[in-house]
């Protein structure tokens, strides 16, 4: 089991909802039973005897979303989020499941620290919850985890993410290994030393403001590295968080040639550019850092042409004094939990750019096969992983409503249209926007 | 006592009751530039006088706030503030409580405490004075923050050009040296292209940001400019293993700004402090040619225009018609 956390067996009736699983091919108005935490009836007029009783009427029903990555800040800053606050943004997201990145304190790096988390989640997690392990011991570089040892304790995955990992020599040697976990290595594409000192993207705007540039070379050159490595080895590998046009168009040729690499792209790359960035607010530092036009469109191509199959928001608490400080001085990251279909739906589906069943994919169906997690359906049979999402209703994003502990978030003050209005989770009902 | 004249209505400072700062000469469109530059005008006659001390902005409080050392930049907003009547508070990094690891934000709603109406602040970090405007109620006016802006200097020198050659409008100026580093050129190059003067950047390759301006790296460029204003090159950025330029030498070599570089008639500006025999040749500094006096003295007269124009929204008095380009 690599998905750890509260399941249940809740009786609900969701009625009169259009019922939208593209993965299925299912697009109907009609209600859906579920019963102890099971799909059991898609129909018209369903019998509600015993279930509490949704109404649906004018809202979406899809597969609950699932976030390959995630920063839950526990061990270590639990002030920022902790497994509970975490899980109970991500419900009120829409997630029915989420990956947790092991750049803690300490590092996920051996089973110990693993075991403690996955106990702590069967306690905590409002959704299951997968933790990711480390590929270098303290991710610094130099030797590999027992990656055999954690993949055996229910690692869901592993990466180094916040950094790459140190050398070609070191990512070939964990890829290699990695075959006998069946579990696939997420790379942060970096190369340190032409992001050494970056704030923003380099560029026109960073030109300006004076700030240091993150050349989106500083990404596609350690794309080019992870994507060469993966055709040598014929190991898997999944690209987070792409930012640049080059980035994309190296994953595109690699997957034309069989390459077995995989990408993510987050809700904030899909929606800003680096001119953002020229508020100073700290918001909308990040790293990789948010790119120009012509790089955002070319994420929203691949995301559509199927380049990209994942979207993963990277949410990233930061504590108000971290992040209350100079553009320079602050750290990297963002929150995305709560926003994320908001974000998407605001601004890729209303101005056209992207289907709603493309985002809905992406965010489901997608990142599970990724990580070889179970799909999401709406499906007789299937656990309910449900997810019921308002197109219509729009809301102010205010920085006091977070569940997550952190608000760093950059969409502060904005309004959004699309909105989650109901979460079902491994069969129990995980969050509720009102009353029903 | 001379009559008083209004300034045109055209050069008046935008009315409403948004707090307003001077942060970025991108903030600033030509109009500002215009009546700053005019209202400093104004100062620096009254600055002829025996009595320089001016009533205008008697009970105010300029609070200068500075993390980075500074000689011309605090010293002129202070004596700005002063010859205004203006009470000043100075607060240096060093022996405050910023040693004992007091946050920026908590530092600036201290100071905010004693109702400051404009605050100065230098920083070495990008975005400390767009901070501190988010806790404070007072005016901010950005003193020099890390590599960004520092638009006091460039209205500074715009005024510095403007006295000595009458005009802004088609002026030729050609910027030497570490731009990539410099706060100093990114402001002047906006105001530069906000008054129709024409930029062209010269020196090393990877000091010269390409998006900003055209660029040349040979220092024969300089030869069609009317000002050549030079930059400081950070002996940092030239430490081994930072590789901007090989070495020192080859820097001077190559970039310094020599006698038989310049062309008679010429002016050479120059934001200080100066390397001699760096980035411009002693003979050079030490000519009629070099305009670094008439920049400090244009500093203070500048500020105070700054400082007046953020705390009134009235007309502009002033003691002469203006001829402003």
């Amino acid at each position: 089991m690599i998905l750890v956390g509260r399941s249940g067996a809740d009786d609900v009736l969701i009625r009169g909802a259009r019922v939208l699983d593209p993965a299925e091919g299912v697009d109907a108005v009609m209600d859906v039973r579920i019963d102890g935490g099971v799909i059991a009836a898609l129909g018209v007029d369903l019998d509600t005897s015993g279930h509490r009783v949704i109404d649906g009427t004018g809202l979406v029903l899809a597969p609950a979303f699932i976030d390959p990555h995630v920063h839950l800040r526990t061990p270590g800053r639990e002030d920022e989020e902790t497994i509970a606050s975490g899980t109970a943004a991500a419900a009120a997201g829409g997630y029915c499941a989420i990956l947790a990145m092991p750049n803690t304190d300490p590092v996920v790096d051996t089973t110990d620290v693993l075991r403690g988390l996955r106990a702590r989640a069967v306690e905590e997690a409002e959704i299951p919850v997968g933790f990711m392990a480390a590929i270098t011991m303290g991710q610094a570089g130099a030797q590999l985890t027992e990656m055999g040892e954690l993949a055996d304790a229910g690692a869901a995955a592993f990466t180094d993410d916040g950094k790459p990992v140190a050398t070609a020599g070191l990512m070939r040697r964990a890829l290699e290994y990695n075959a006998i976990t069946g579990r696939i290595l997420a790379l942060h594409c970096e190369e340190p030393s032409l992001t050494r000192g970056g704030h923003m993207h380099m560029g026109a705007v960073s030109a300006e403001l004076g700030l240091g540039g993150w050349p989106s070379l500083g990404e596609s050159l350690g794309v080019a590295r992870e994507i060469a490595l993966a055709g040598d080895t014929g190991q898997p590998v999944h690209l987070m968080h792409l930012s640049a046009i080059e980035s994309v168009d190296h994953l595109r040729r690699a997957q034309e040639v069989g390459v077995r690499a995989t990408g993510e792209a987050s809700p904030h790359h899909l929606s800003l550019t680096d001119e953002a960035v020229r508020s100073l607010d700290t918001n909308f530092k990040m790293n990789p850092p948010l790119r120009t036009e012509t790089d955002r469109k070319a994420l929203i191509d691949a995301l559509n042409d199927g380049t990209i199959a994942a979207i993963a928001t990277d949410h990233a608490p930061h504590s108000r004094e971290e992040k209350d400080v100079p553009f320079e001085a602050a750290p990297f990251g963002v929150t995305g939990l709560e926003t994320a279909f908001g974000a998407l739906y605001t601004n890729l589906v209303l101005p056209g750019l992207v289907s709603l069943e493309t985002v809905l994919e992406r965010m489901s169906t997608g990142p599970a096969r990724i990580f070889g997690l179970d799909v999401p359906r709406v499906a007789v049979g299937a656990t309910a992983n449900l997810v019921l999402l308002s197109t219509e209703a729009t809301w102010d994003v205010r920085e006091d409503d977070f569940l997550s502990l952190s608000a760093n978030s950059w969409l502060i003050g904005e309004r959004l249209q699309g909105r989650v209005m109901l979460t079902i989770a491994a069969g129990r009902v995980a969050y509720q926007a009102y009353e029903a | 006592m001379t009559d008083l004249h209004v300034v045109p209505s055209g050069l008046r400072p935008p009315r409403g009751s948004r707090r307003r700062h001077l942060l970025s000469v991108a903030d600033l469109g030509r109009d500002d530039i215009e009546r700053l530059l005019a209202t400093a005008h104004s100062f620096a006659l009254s600055q002829e006088r025996d009595t320089k001390k001016l009533p205008t902005l008697r009970g105010r409080l300029i609070m200068n706030v500075f993390y980075e050392s500074s000689t011309r930049t605090s010293a002129s907003f202070e004596l700005a503030a002063k010859r205004l009547s203006a009470d000043t508070l100075s607060v240096k990094a060093s022996g405050s409580s910023v040693e004992k690891g007091e946050s920026l934000k908590d530092t600036a709603l201290t100071l905010a405490a004693y109702d400051p109406d404009v605050i100065v602040i230098r920083h070495p970090q990008i975005g400390a004075p767009q901070l501190i405007t988010g806790v404070t109620q007072a005016h901010v006016v950005n003193a020099g923050d890390g590599k960004h802006q520092h638009p006091t200097q460039a209205l500074l020198d715009l005024y510095t050009i403007q006295s000595t050659l009458g005009r802004l409008e088609g002026v030729q100026v050609a910027i030497v040296g570490d731009v990539l580093h410099s706060r100093v050129a990114r402001s002047l190059i906006q105001a530069l292209h906000l008054v129709g003067a024409s930029v062209i950047l010269v020196g090393p390759p990877p000091l010269l940001p390409a998006d900003l301006a055209p660029v040349s790296f040979d220092i024969d460029a300089i030869r069609d400019a009317d000002i050549v204003y030079v930059l400081r090159m950070q002996r940092e950025r030239m430490q081994e293993g930072a590789n901007y330029v090989p070495s020192l030498h080859e820097y001077t070599a190559r970039w310094c700004v020599t006698p038989d570089r310049l062309r008679p008639g010429q002016l050479v500006m120059h934001p200080g402090p100066i390397n001699r025999g760096v980035e411009i040749d002693a003979r050079v500094a030490d000519s009629d040619a070099a305009l670094f006096v008439d920049q400090v003295r244009a500093g203070l007269v500048v500020r105070m225009a700054v400082l007046y124009d953020l705390l009134t929204t009235g007309p502009v008095l002033v003691e002469v018609p203006l001829e402003v380009a």
